[in-house]
Order: structure tokens, then C-alpha cells, then sequence
């Protein structure tokens, strides 16, 4: 169902040039939920605001940066009991491909973030927050920089934040192109001044994160959402959307549609929706095949309504009509992620679509583990192998199989993020693959060049 | 000489050591400070920050390397990167590659003599409701056509501005790194 006439709250005043400056801003009422909160006063024991907390757990407001969480839920976790330092990281390091929608939020509305990080760090008792930006996103980093100086310069940020006499300092941090950084304890490794591996959890960062203190990781427009939160009343904002899954959401629509690009709206829409409505259909009017709906490392959606057998032996369809919730998405054996649609039309080469993602990983594995490093790497060189027609029959078997053993053996979920792609692509269009390993050629005119 | 920071970028770099509570933690911004000073990082500017920070020469140049997006010494003046991940190549990423190695005459990874192009291939750049993409520099510049390709390359290779532009727009000033906040805090902690 597709909402009518929904006003946007993260891509409001998008690409409109001025938007981004702090009078734009507080015009629009912009930093009165700060200041509500910064009225809150802190539990002595703790130093943190529990009921603050409460009313964003009772908000539903679910991670977006990929994994859905509930973010009171995870704020909750933070020891507080420690009496080390907190610190808030706020993961900009947009990277996954398919996601392009952090950065206009970061460009247009940066201080609706600064705000959000504000509500967080109160809430969580913490004084330093770092914002981690990808290294590529330099006029973003501009942005963010341009929008923080302003908050210092209007005492919002500093010693005595908003005359509250709670100390919030938020700094830019700038990464320098790794995938592997949107990973939160990855992040918090090159926070640290390291090479970007990841981390064993346990200790989860809210226990152990960085420089070993208590840690909240959030993502840009999770982050972003929270003055509207606090504006509307959890109890409103729980009630765009379906239930479980509230707020808005900014899907990336990318692909072969009319008209890509960022739209938000509750998640009562559907992928069909999704692509009609907003994204004026198939381009050269050609029908719909596969649809990644949330970021490269999701499992694919096979939407021209032909069947597949599934690996329990079931003969399964995959719905266009579905919809685009956490919940609805997870129960169709695919996830939302971080909401990015890709769609492949009709004359789209499966075989190379594949080989382009499993290289994408490939490159950006960090090493640290060989489940990962090799087996990426395997992956890669098997559906080299069917592309270039000198694929065998039983390679798919070894590719299912390497995928198979790279889910859940290694430190961070990347293993995963190349498995769960692979397994839905040889399942779900296993006659196309058969087809390239029997013909030496794709069933399709142009495949993706190497 | 051998390298160190100017006034601009030692004040950044006073003020960013402040902001952490370790001193290895300015590593990052540290490179990106040598880099935007001498427009590139290289061997010496490594262990100049090493010292900075009391770390092994090793240690940094070890940091150095896991990440692809610092300038390296001896790249060209202009860094031509190509985005070839999957909303691009859905979109002919593959066409534009093939316009900017043709106008270059240049093959993938490749510098020229004369060190002014080098052409990349690299992975998502983060645009892909506008692709494809290529990131020149700092620049971005989306929906790209091998027609645009060319205008582009031709404005480069005089050292004109080029067209088709569509980064976000800059703030007043441009790209001052750290600087605004330095200044609009300039005590740091």
C-alpha cells in the first residue's frame, strides 16, 4: 500500500541548495527536541537517562544501517555499570553497494544528525561521539565539518552543551575506502588508528567497543530520526508504518528502472510500488527478473513469477508484490538491509550479475580470516571460470558447497554477505547457470563485461 | 627537506590530538592531513607522522596500506576512478571505462607518462541511484555517457574545469579539512 502525500522527515529540503545551514534548520523547528531532552536529568548511579531510553524503545525505531535492531533495545545493552568512559560512533562509512542515501542526508540536513547525536549521547551518558565518513565522500565530509562548526559556535556542543551543563563533543573522522568499515567493530578498529579488521564478539562494543570502553554504534539515519521521535512522541512515530517495523524509510532505487533514486516512505509500500510507482517501471518497458531488495549481500528476489527449487526441495515463487518491511522480508528468506533495491530486468545476465558482486567482495575481504579471504576468493575464480565457458556442470555444486562453509565461520558477517548472494543466485536461477556451464555461453544476448 | 606539517595542518593536528583519548587514533586523519599538504603520502611523510604519534614506522605504513583511497606517490594529477560494482554496471559502468581508456589511452591501473591521468577501476562508490559514476579526484560526476566522457577528459587535459559536474554543492571556501571547527573551538577538549 502505497502512502499518499507522506511528508518526508530524513530527505526533507533534499537536494535544495542552502537547506543545510543551522537558521534553515531551527526554522523548521530544528533543535528544540535536543534541548527537551538536554532538560532530562541524568541518573546519578548510572549517568545515563533511562526514561529517554524508554521512550525511544517504545518508539519501535529499528537500526538502518543494515541488521534492523532495535535501537533502544541496544542502548540498553551499554554497560553502565563501567566506570570508564562512553563513546557514540556514527557509522557514515555508506559503502554497501546499492546504498547511496546517508550521504544526502549528511549534504542536506546535517543538523538533524548532529540533533540525533545529541538525543543519543545524552541518553547513553556519553561525551564523545565520532562521526566515521567514508574517505570518498569528501563534500559530505564538508557538510558535516561546516554543520558541527556552527554547533560549537551556537553552544550546542562543547562543555556546557545547550547552557545544560552536559558536555557533547562530536568529531569528523574521515576513513580512506574500506568496505569493511561499515562494520562496527571494524569501524571501531580504524576508529582506533588500525588496519580495519573486525572483531571477535563477545565482548559486544555497548560492553567492550572503542579503546575497550562502552561503545554505541549507530547508523547516520537511525541516528537522524530521533528528534522526530522526540517531537512526534514515541507513541505517534510508532505508528508510521506497519507494526514492528516504524518510521519511514529512504529506499535506494538503482538498476534498470526510468527513474532511480531516493524514496521515503512508510514501510507499508510494496516492491512492485516500489518500482512502478516510484521508479516509473522497467527501463525500455522490458518485464522485471531479479531484485536485490536490500543491498548486494542480500539474497535476490526472482520476480518474473517462474518457479524455483528451493535447496529443502520445495518448488517456490518469490512475490513482486511483497512487502518492503523488516519482518515481511525476513520471512520470505531474504532481509531489508539497508533498503537498497537493485533491480535486473529481463535481458540481465545472472551468471555475470553474480560474478560482478562475488568480485566486489572478494576485493573488499580484509584477510583477517580464510574462510573469507580464500573462500571470497574461490568463489570469484569458479564464476570467472562458467563466464569465460569453461564452466563444469559440478561447479555449481563447489560454489554452493564453498558458500556453504563460509557462513558463520569467521569474525564479522562478510563470509556471509558473499554466501547468502551466492546461494539465492545458483538457486533460484540455477537453469541460467546450467545453461553457461552446458553452452559455454549466457542464455542472454549481452552479459555484464568482466 | 625533509617533511612536516605547516601552520595550516599542524594546527589541525594539535587540535585533532586532543579529540581522542589515544594518540594512535589521529593515524587516519593524520595521513589525510600529509596528503591534502603534499598531495600524496609518501615513505618519508609516514615516518614523520610515526614520530608525531609515537608509533613504528612500520606500524603506519602497515595502516597505510589496508586502505585504497589515500593518494600514492607517483599517480597521476588527475585519479580517473571508475566505478564498476553492480547498479553502475547494470548501467554501461563497462562503456564509460572503455570512453575514459580510449580518450586516455590508458589501460586500467595505468598512469601516463607525463603523470597528469591515472585510470582505476574501483568498487562502489556510493551513488547509485545516478549511475554510473566516476570519482575524479574529489569530484563526482553521475549518469555518465561516453559523449560526457569526453567532454570531461578534453576540459582535464587543458587543466580547464570540468563539465558535468554533480557533487553536492561545496560550502563557501571549499575543502578546509578540520579547519571550521578548529576555529569555532579552538581549545579542542
Amino acid at each position: 500500500m502505497l502512502v499518499k502525500d507522506f511528508k518526508p522527515i530524513l530527505l526533507d529540503g533534499a537536494y535544495k541548495k542552502g537547506e543545510w545551514a543551522i537558521e534553515q534548520y531551527e526554522k523548521k523547528g530544528g533543535y528544540q527536541a535536543a534541548r527537551k531532552v538536554l532538560s532530562m536529568p541524568r541518573d546519578p548511579a548510572t549517568n545515563n537517562v533511562p526514561p529517554l531510553i524508554e521512550e525511544v524503545k517504545k518508539s519501535g525505531l529499528r537500526g538502518r544501517g543494515g541488521a534492523g535492531f532495535p535501537t533502544g533495545m541496544k542502548w540498553s545493552f551499554v554497560d553502565y555499570k563501567s566506570k570508564k568512559s562512553r563513546y557514540l560512533a556514527v557509522n557514515c562509512d555508506e559503502s554497501e553497494p546499492g546504498t547511496c542515501k546517508d550521504r544526502v542526508v549528511v549534504t542536506y540536513n546535517p543538523h538533524m544528525l548532529l540533533e540525533g547525536i545529541m538525543i543519543a549521547c545524552h541518553a547513553c551518558g556519553v561525551e564523545n561521539a565520532y562521526v566515521y565518513i567514508r574517505g570518498e565522500y569528501v563534500v559530505e565530509f564538508e557538510h558535516l565539518v561546516g554543520a558541527i562548526a556552527e554547533a560549537y559556535k551556537a553552544g550546542y556542543l562543547g562543555k556546557n552543551a545547550m547552557g545544560s551543563g552536559f558536555t557533547i563533543h562530536i568529531t569528523p573522522h574521515r576513513g580512506a575506502g574500506a568496505y569493511i568499515c561499515g562494520e562496527e567493530t571494524g569501524l571501531l578498529s580504524s576508529l582506533e588508528g588500525d588496519r580495519g579488521y573486525p572483531k571477535v564478539k563477545p565482548p559486544f562494543p555497548a560492553v567492550e567497543g572503542a579503546w575497550r570502553c562502552p561503545t554505541v554504534v549507530n547508523n547516520v539515519q537511525t541516528l537522524s530520526l530521533l528528534p522526530s521521535v522526540i517531537t512526534m512522541g514515541a507513541e505517534a512515530w510508532s505508528k508510521i508504518g506497519p507494526e514492528r517495523n516504524s518510521g519511514p524509510m529512504v529506499y535506494c532505487l538503482s538498476g534498470h528502472v526510468k527513474k532511480p533514486g531516493l524514496y521515503e516512505t512508510p514501510m507499508h509500500v510494496t516492491l512492485k510500488e516500489i518500482v512502478e510507482e516510484f521508479g516509473g517501471g522497467i527501463l525500455d518497458d522490458l518485464k522485471p527478473k531479479a531484485i536485490i531488495p536490500g543491498g548486494s549481500s542480500m539474497p535476490v528476489l526472482r520476480v518474473d513469477g517462474k518457479p524455483y527449487r528451493a535447496s529443502n526441495g520445495k518448488d517456490l515463487t518469490d512475490d513482486f508484490n511483497i512487502r518492503m518491511d523488516y519482518d515481511t522480508l525476513k520471512n520470505a528468506n531474504t532481509l531489508l538491509g539497508s533498503a537498497a533495491v537493485i533491480v535486473m530486468h529481463e535481458r540481465t545476465c545472472m551468471v555475470s550479475a553474480l560474478y560482478n558482486l562475488v568480485r566486489f567482495y572478494h576485493h573488499e575481504s580484509c584477510g583477517q580470516c580464510t574462510p573469507c579471504r580464500e573462500g571470497s576468493g574461490w568463489l570469484e575464480k569458479l564464476i570467472a571460470r562458467i563466464y569465460r565457458g569453461k564452466g563444469k556442470p559440478e561447479d555449481l555444486q563447489t560454489l554452493l558447497s564453498v558458500a556453504g562453509q563460509m557462513s558463520g565461520t569467521t569474525i564479522c558477517l562478510l563470509a556471509d554477505s558473499v554466501a547468502m548472494p551466492v546461494g539465492a543466485f545458483v538457486i533460484k536461477f540455477r537453469e541460467e547457470f546450467e545453461y553457461y556451464c552446458q553452452h559455454g555461453k549466457s542464455m542472454v544476448e549481452n552479459p555484464i563485461p568482466l | 627537506m625533509a617533511f612536516q606539517f605547516n601552520d595550516e595542518y599542524r594546527k589541525q593536528f594539535d587540535w585533532l590530538v586532543t579529540r581522542y583519548p589515544t594518540k594512535q587514533a589521529v593515524l587516519l586523519p593524520a595521513l589525510r592531513l600529509v596528503e591534502a599538504q603534499l598531495g600524496h603520502v609518501s615513505q618519508e611523510s609516514m615516518e614523520y607522522v610515526a614520530q608525531q604519534l609515537d608509533l613504528a614506522p612500520a606500524f603506519v605504513n602497515g595502516v597505510f596500506t589496508f586502505y585504497s583511497h589515500y593518494r600514492r606517490e607517483g599517480e597521476g594529477k588527475y585519479i580517473v576512478q571508475v566505478c564498476q560494482t553492480l547498479p553502475c554496471a547494470l548501467r554501461g559502468a563497462c562503456t564509460i571505462g572503455d570512453a575514459f581508456g580510449e580518450h586516455l589511452k590508458l589501460g586500467m591501473g595505468e598512469t601516463d607518462k607525463d603523470k597528469k591521468f591515472t585510470l582505476k577501476k574501483v568498487e562502489c562508490l556510493g551513488s547509485c541511484a545516478s549511475a554510473p559514476v566516476v570519482q575524479i579526484n574529489e569530484d563526482y560526476f553521475e549518469n555518465l555517457t561516453p559523449e560526457k566522457v569526453r567532454d570531461i577528459v578534453l576540459a582535464l587535459q587543458n587543466d580547464q574545469k570540468p563539465p558535468h559536474l554533480s557533487n553536492g554543492p561545496s560550502l563557501e571556501g571549499g575543502q578546509r579539512h578540520w579547519m571550521p571547527i578548529v576555529e569555532a573551538y579552538p581549545e579542542g577538549k
